[in-house]
């Protein structure tokens, strides 16, 4: 591995005070994760800025310590995928699968996100400011995901468990094939994927998604929006159903 | 009276609708439900029992059996891992759910391939403790479900296995039913109890070898470029799947031929979808020839594979290593005879039992019963194992050193002839007793 450009080796100098920076046009993608994954991390710095971040794949994934990144401008693939603890902040658009399969901690991405955003993820917090592409939340193992303008189609497909708020519309095909992940939905549904229904929005539901918004800094009504979830007809299967798979 | 013979001579069986075709359409018009089993691929396809050796006489010289080294190691995986894995034997366990398998028969697994220092593979639904702590090698499976998937278990894997698909059921996904997810299986998986449990025939966020080539990267960026990255793809189109998988980065390729085993899988599918892994591997090889990687880019066959002879010719025909399945579940204590009258009770019998998605077996092995499970040893059932793979690595000698090979990898196409035309074809030897290879000419 090349030697770490110098805004890393300077690390020390700014503890506390600036975070550390990291200028992805003068250093690769590997040498900004080995970074991260130091055992030290956290000594060396709780804050990390990313700079010319230029679309680049698979940027900060895989963190497990309890740092702070912010990255400035448009990611790639997978950028946050694998999260555990971290706090990651992409301040544009983020490529295919951002924060994939996360576990725990907070991705935020300010701008728009592409497909699969928080796809399979176990844990955490996944907001979206902008609108998430297709599959957003696609088998979603426990993650709370919210999203500040639209979803495309299939999203929340499989979503075993965990939250998906959406603010503004979702695409075709909403939450198919659900097991027990719960989908909030504020604006229209092109239409409802097999085993999707429409719940009733009771009280202890109004609660979780006030705390959902709140966490996620959206301001939003949580009585504006309906609940959906899975009508459970599928769990087992039936000749009789076989039209529905 | 032998079953296979009608019990009237002037009784013609119809060679269309012989008798199981017919109980097949019964049983479809009574359930109207397909078949769900275990196992592999029943029908007789060319497989590697139609290939011989040639052995060494005149104008080859053998080594000595006993006396000259013959070696069986085998490095996997050092195209680009700081830690690839080092075997002592080309034989390793292919992946298998914890889920279709007990946690003990897991564990099993994991005994007998550290006891010869080989791997073992995890599966659909993730790592348990016990195969974790049992296996000196373990190859973490990443499959489209994602079931129990986590980062944790990926940095303690010693390599990771993409899996694309498997033989018995390309372009199909995983199939678990109700009865065999209990409260453990369910929280490994993050789902209800007693679901029935698809897992997607498809990666949820990429599509294609562009988007393998990041995601491989992806892994390999997590786990900090230390581990090898396998791809495992059902052999279909194995030429250009064995060229795109080399090309998005796999270090090694796991290629599985139809006749591979598979927990729970239509029968349709089984027995009609992809080809024979005698068909598959040569297709493999000649892409990774092609492309300059043939060695650099490991080989592991599986599909079938039941003894050292298959083990040699697999070596011959130029793969690195291969995986057994079905056969270490036998090994394990699988269809055993002394079983036989509760085989029966299940309207099977010992040598024919496959109905592993079913969760009843006697043996102990796939089933997620604790009753049934406690009956597997794992520490008996482990060294039953070890034994079963050292016997096929020193077949796989006697063989080598017959055809005159100091290793196992010395093996070469030109040891190999073919008994049938189509063997011949598929495997691109000669026929035997003759220099024709259908399709290259004379
Ligand atoms: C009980 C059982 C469970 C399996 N589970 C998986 C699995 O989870 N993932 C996978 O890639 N393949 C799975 N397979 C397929 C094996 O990895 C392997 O490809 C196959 O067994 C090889 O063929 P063989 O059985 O003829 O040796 C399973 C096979 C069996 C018999």
């Amino acid at each position: 591995m090349a030697a770490l450009s110098t805004p890393l080796e300077t690390v020390d100098e700014f503890r506390e005070v600036e975070p550390a920076a990291v200028d992805l046009s003068v250093c690769e993608v590997r040498e900004l994760n080995a970074a991260l994954h130091a055992r030290d991390v956290v000594e060396k710095a709780a804050r990390w800025r990313v700079s010319s971040p230029d679309g680049r794949h698979n940027i900060a994934v895989g963190l497990d310590a309890g740092i702070e990144v912010e990255i400035d401008g448009h990611v790639g693939y997978y950028c946050a995928g694998m999260n555990k603890t971290a706090s990651v902040t992409v301040h544009g658009n983020a490529g295919v699968g951002v924060a994939e399969n996360m576990m725990s901690g907070t991705v935020r991405v300010r701008g728009n996100a592409s497909q699969s955003a928080g796809a399979t993820a176990h844990g955490g917090l996944l907001v979206v400011e902008g609108s998430a592409a297709a599959r957003c939340g696609i088998s979603m193992k426990g993650v709370d995901i919210v999203v500040g303008g639209d979803v495309g189609h299939m999203s929340a497909f499989m979503g075993q468990a965990g939250r998906l708020v959406i603010c503004g519309d979702a695409g075709d095909a909403l939450g198919d094939s659900l097991y027990e992940a719960r989908i909030y939905l504020r604006g229209s549904v092109k239409s409802l994927g097999a085993d999707c229904v429409e719940k009733e929005m009771r009280g202890e539901h109004l609660a979780e998604l006030g705390e959902l918004l709140a966490a996620a800094g959206m301001d939003a009504d949580p009585a504006a929006f309906r609940r959906y979830g899975s009508a459970r007809t599928l769990y087992n299967f039936s000749v009789d159903h076989a039209s529905s798979y | 009276m032998n079953p296979a013979l009608p019990p009237d001579p002037t009784l013609r069986e119809s060679a269309t609708f012989d008798r199981a075709t017919i109980a097949d359409i019964q049983r479809a018009a009574e359930t109207g439900i397909y078949d769900i089993r275990g196992g592999g691929a029943k029908r007789r396809v060319p497989h590697f029992d139609d290939l011989l050796f040639l052995g060494a006489s005149m104008s080859r010289y053998p080594l000595e059996g006993y006396r000259e080294r013959c070696d069986t190691d085998v490095v996997l995986g050092d195209r680009n891992a700081t830690y690839p894995l080092h075997l002592s034997t080309p034989v390793t366990i292919a992946g298998m759910s914890f889920g279709a398998l007990s946690g003990r028969a897991k564990e099993a697994l994991g005994r007998g391939a550290s006891e010869v220092n080989t791997s073992t593979t995890t599966g659909d639904g993730g790592m348990t403790a016990e195969e974790r702590g049992q296996s000196k090698h373990l190859v973490y499976q990443y499959l489209p479900s994602r079931y129990g998937m986590n980062p944790d278990d990926l940095r303690q894997a010693d390599a990771i296995e993409v899996v694309l698909g498997q033989g018995a059921k390309p372009g199909g996904g995983g199939m678990l039913l109700g009865q065999k997810i209990t409260e453990r299986v369910a929280g490994m998986r993050t789902l209800p109890m007693g679901v029935d449990q698809r897992s997607a025939c498809r990666h949820p966020d990429w599509t294609g070898p562009d988007d393998l080539e990041i995601k491989i990267r992806e892994l390999r960026e997590i786990t900090d470029w230390e581990k090898p990255i396998y791809v495992k793809i059902g052999a279909s189109r194995t030429y250009y799947d064995v060229k795109l998988a080399a090309k998005a980065g796999a270090d090694v390729i796991v290629l599985d031929g139809m006749q591979g085993g598979t927990a729970a899988t239509q029968d349709v599918f089984i027995e009609h979808v992809g080809i024979p892994t005698l068909a598959a591997l040569p297709q493999a090889v000649q892409a990774l020839q092609e492309e300059g990687l043939h060695r650099q880019v490991q080989l592991v066959v599986s599909g079938g594979i039941r003894n050292g002879a298959d083990l040699a010719k697999c070596m011959a025909l130029g793969a690195d290593a291969v995986a057994i399945g079905t056969a270490a579940l036998i090994a394990l204590g699988d269809n055993s005879p002394s079983l036989d009258a509760e085989y029966r009770e299940l309207g099977s019998a010992a040598g024919f039992y496959d109905d592993w998605q079913a969760g009843r077996d006697p043996a102990g092995i796939t089933t997620q019963d604790d009753e049934l499970a406690q009956r597997l040893d794992p520490v008996l059932g482990g060294r039953r194992l070890a034994n079963f793979i050292r016997v096929m690595t020193m077949e796989a000698q006697i063989i080598a050193r017959a055809c005159g090979k100091a290793h196992l990898h010395h093996l070469e196409p030109e040891d190999l002839v073919a008994l049938t035309i189509e063997a011949a074809a598929m495997a691109r030897v000669p026929l035997a007793g003759t220099s024709w290879i259908p399709g290259q000419g004379l």
